[in-house]
């Protein structure tokens, strides 16, 4: 009963979308227009029946009505009600399902909110969202029904995917959604003033929070599934470019991208074109790494839920979308006006060298990703992988970086660099410094790790600059955000650059009473013992860590699930404030000489990836949060629209 | 037929045709040379494991990374450059087993294309600058 009603409101909310299409149309025609008031109630009654849809599915998975096909092959009635729960998105039915509940609370919420943009461009943005949400209630309801009846149903279900039984996993699939839904609607956007020739700093302006929203989600999913990798994988590896990984990866850095021209559409109304493009490809990336993640059609350790003929149908709408976007891009770029001027030394010109090398970064990893696939389609077998990649981004990064220390700083339309010619000695400084010190104490580690090392800590003063000769209680908050978002970013490629330049290794087996080192950390294996858990059984290395008389009890497991079956290692990890030592322990070594196979690393600074990741998300959020009290307080006008 | 298959890659690997159990000791145990430890490391993360998911031999639990890891760090204490065993595991597995496509043939573009994107945006950028403010 249950599962029939979500599936009527599915039905009902197509209905809507295709209402809110069509008054969309009527409208830009120039028709009557009867149908445009019912636009934004039907952008409501979409998201309030898309949402009841979802709990419905939801219910499923928390009574376990194995009646219905999801819930019988996705979970099991001995699971965690957590993982209950999480497995409602943890599938590809699901996934989807929550895609769409999120895209259609977007558009209800832009429809309500959204007041500053001209109401007909409001109205073709949002006819631009229901053209995209038709296109996935179609694939919902056609090609992956999540309301499915199973008959007979089974007694007990066949689980989930060990791996995916994790807390942190089961809230990063939805936040890479919100990101990817995020992006969307800033093309809908884009589109929508593309139609009606509005593009302009009122649009840029009610497409920013959008963009920051999404590029927020996006960050913290990439770091939460770096950490996934990192913990749950058991080699100690926290970025492995693997097909999947670049998914995430490309709309995040056309987001960062878009993020930072949208910013100069609003405030100097430079950048138009440019904006826009950034925008459609966004959203073209999300698609794609929808795509990606969802046909299998490349090899992952992260492909869940694979299925070549759903793929090739997210694959069509992917093309329709981004083919017919780029048709009205190209139709009416002619008539978006040229932006204000600004000289290459200038924050406008920092900003469009941040875009270059974004796009350059984006470009060389979507190559990297499809190349096999082209090549296969030649003929040839082969792989790209992390050697590739490493070689191909870290240094355009590294300009990125350097890009960095100084762009912040410049004044908008023109500047001069003799201005800060003691900041810029200040930063070089520290630049050659840092670098100088770390190669004289690690003559070994390689040029990048390095580099990286030596620009984080010159960022790591340089992010704080803006800020420099400013009341404090006086500056804006979005100031603020971006001063601390690039405080993170020096705080994750620090992170980055000492760990992949100074990892200490110990790959060994013991016997329960030996011991072995990794860089002054003393590991005991004292004893191994067998523990029991909900689905699993696992057996248990209880060890002793000591350094400098602190001593110190880690307990890696290496588990067994059944219902599927699968064999996953847990690694422990001992967290301090300069590192982490990373203990894994695996099979028994040989046959009958009680041994175990043990990996120990030591990981410097590795933790500072991610609470750099996370310091990036804050500086977004309160950037949002400023942008929405200013908002609240006044609606700001600025010269270029009473022009 | 499935249990022929382990078999079969055991008695392919010079390794363990010298004997030393079921599972080849340097799969899991660091040469004692940091040196060439380290050069075996950086060569074993551009080795696909061809039995698992995308991911290199050096981060994977399969049996067939660890038969692979052992031939590495065999073939490094011999005195054998990285270049020479990548070519000796290409021509026994294919291409698909190096994440490191070579700067010929269908890797070539792969190469070059970074250059090319990186003028092309420049080019498409200079037009923003020419106007003076």
């Amino acid at each position: 009963m249950i599962a029939e009603a979500g599936l009527a409101a599915l039905w009902l909310a197509a209905a809507m979308a295709l209402l809110q299409l069509v008054g969309g149309l009527t409208l830009l025609r120039g028709g009557a227009g009867q149908l445009v008031p019912l636009i934004k109630p039907a952008a409501y009654v979409q998201g309030a029946l898309c949402t009841l849809a979802f709990f419905a599915l939801m219910w499923l998975f928390y009574v376990t009505d194995l009646s219905v096909l999801l819930v019988a092959s996705n979970s099991h009635i001995d699971k965690p009600i957590i993982f209950k729960l999480a497995g409602t998105w943890g599938n590809h039915e699901g996934s989807m399902l929550l895609w769409v509940a999120v895209l259609s609370v977007s558009g209800a919420a832009i429809a309500f909110f959204e007041n500053r943009v001209d109401p007909k461009t409001l109205s073709a943005t949002l006819a631009v969202q229901a053209f995209i949400a038709l296109g996935f209630f179609a694939f919902l309801l056609f090609a992956s029904n999540p309301f499915e009846r199973l008959v007979p149903a089974p007694l007990e279900g066949a689980g989930l995917n060990p791996l995916l039984q994790d807390v942190g996993l089961a809230f990063h699939p939805p936040t890479l959604y919100m990101g990817y839904v995020g992006l969307s609607i800033a093309f809908s956007f884009a589109v929508g003033a593309l139609l009606t020739n509005q593009v302009g700093p009122a649009f840029a302006r009610a497409m920013r929070p959008w963009v920051l929203g999404a590029w927020i989600f996006l960050t913290i999913g990439i770091a939460a599934g770096s950490y996934w990798a990192y913990y749950e994988l058991g080699w100690g590896g926290w970025w492995f470019w693997d097909p999947v990984e670049n998914a995430s990866l490309m709309p995040w850095l056309a987001a960062t991208a878009l993020l930072h021209s949208v910013s100069v559409l609003a405030t100097r109304n430079a950048l138009c074109a440019w904006t826009i493009m950034l925008a459609l490809v966004a959203f073209a990336m999300s698609m794609a790494g929808t795509f990606l993640v969802r046909s299998g059609i490349l090899t992952s350790v992260h492909a869940f839920a694979v299925d070549p003929e759903r793929g090739a149908f997210i694959l069509a709408l992917m093309l329709m979308y981004t083919s017919i976007a780029f048709v009205i891009f190209a139709l009416r770029i002619g008539t978006v006006k040229q932006g204000e001027p600004f000289q290459l030394v200038s924050r406008e010109g920092g900003i469009v060298a941040n875009n270059i090398f974004l796009s350059v970064i984006l470009a060389v990893v979507l190559i990297g990703t499809l190349y096999p696939l082209a090549a296969e389609a030649m003929g040839d077998k082969i792989s790209v992988g992390p050697p590739y990649f490493n070689k191909a981004t870290v240094p355009v990064m590294l300009l990125l970086m350097l890009a960095l220390l100084i762009g912040p700083m410049l004044r908008w339309r023109r500047d001069a660099l003799m201005r800060m010619k003691y900041l810029l000695i200040g930063a070089a400084v520290i630049l050659v410094s840092g670098g100088l010190a770390a190669w004289i104490l690690a003559p070994e580690v390689g040029l990048y790790p390095l580099l990286g090392i030596a620009l984080s800590l010159a960022l790591a003063v340089a992010a704080w600059m803006p800020l420099r000769g400013r009341k404090l209680l006086r500056t804006p908050l979005p100031t603020f955000g971006m001063v601390i978002a690039h405080f993170g970013i020096a705080v994750s490629v620090f992170g980055m650059a000492a760990e992949s330049g100074f990892s200490k290794e110990t790959l060994t087996a013991l016997a329960p009473g030996e011991s072995a080192e990794v860089a002054g950390w003393k590991v005991q294996l004292e004893d191994v013992k067998p523990v029991v858990g909900d689905n699993w059984v696992a057996v248990e290395g209880q060890m002793v860590a000591s350094k400098n008389g602190d001593m110190f009890e880690l307990g890696p497991q290496s588990r067994q699930f059944f219902k599927p079956e699968m064999q996953t290692s847990e690694a422990a990890l001992l967290t301090r404030w300069n590192g982490q030592l990373y203990a894994v322990i695996a099979q028994p070594d040989q046959e009958g000489d009680g041994r175990w196979q043990v990996r120990l690393w030591w990981k410097p600074f590795v933790t500072f990836i991610w609470y750099g990741g996370i310091l990036i998300a804050l500086g977004g959020a309160i950037s949002l949060l400023g942008r929405m009290f200013r908002r609240a307080k006044k609606p700001a006008i600025n010269k270029w629209e009473r022009a | 037929m499935r249990a022929i298959v382990p078999i079969l890659l055991t008695l392919s690997t010079p390794v363990i045709a010298q004997g030393s159990g079921p599972m080849p000791p340097l799969a899991n145990r660091q040469l004692v040379d940091p040196a060439k430890e380290a050069q075996a490391m950086r060569l074993m993360h551009s080795l696909r494991c061809i039995q698992c998911q995308g991911q290199s031999i050096a981060d994977s639990d399969a049996a067939m990374a660890a038969t692979m890891r052992a031939e590495v760090r065999q073939q490094i204490a011999a005195g054998e450059k990285p270049e020479a065993i990548r070519s000796w595991m290409i021509d026994r597995y294919g291409e698909w087993v190096s994440f490191e496509p070579d700067m010929k043939g269908a890797g070539l573009l792969l190469w070059i294309a970074p250059f090319f994107i990186f003028l092309a945006s420049i080019w498409l950028a200079r037009g923003l600058f020419r106007r003076r403010a």
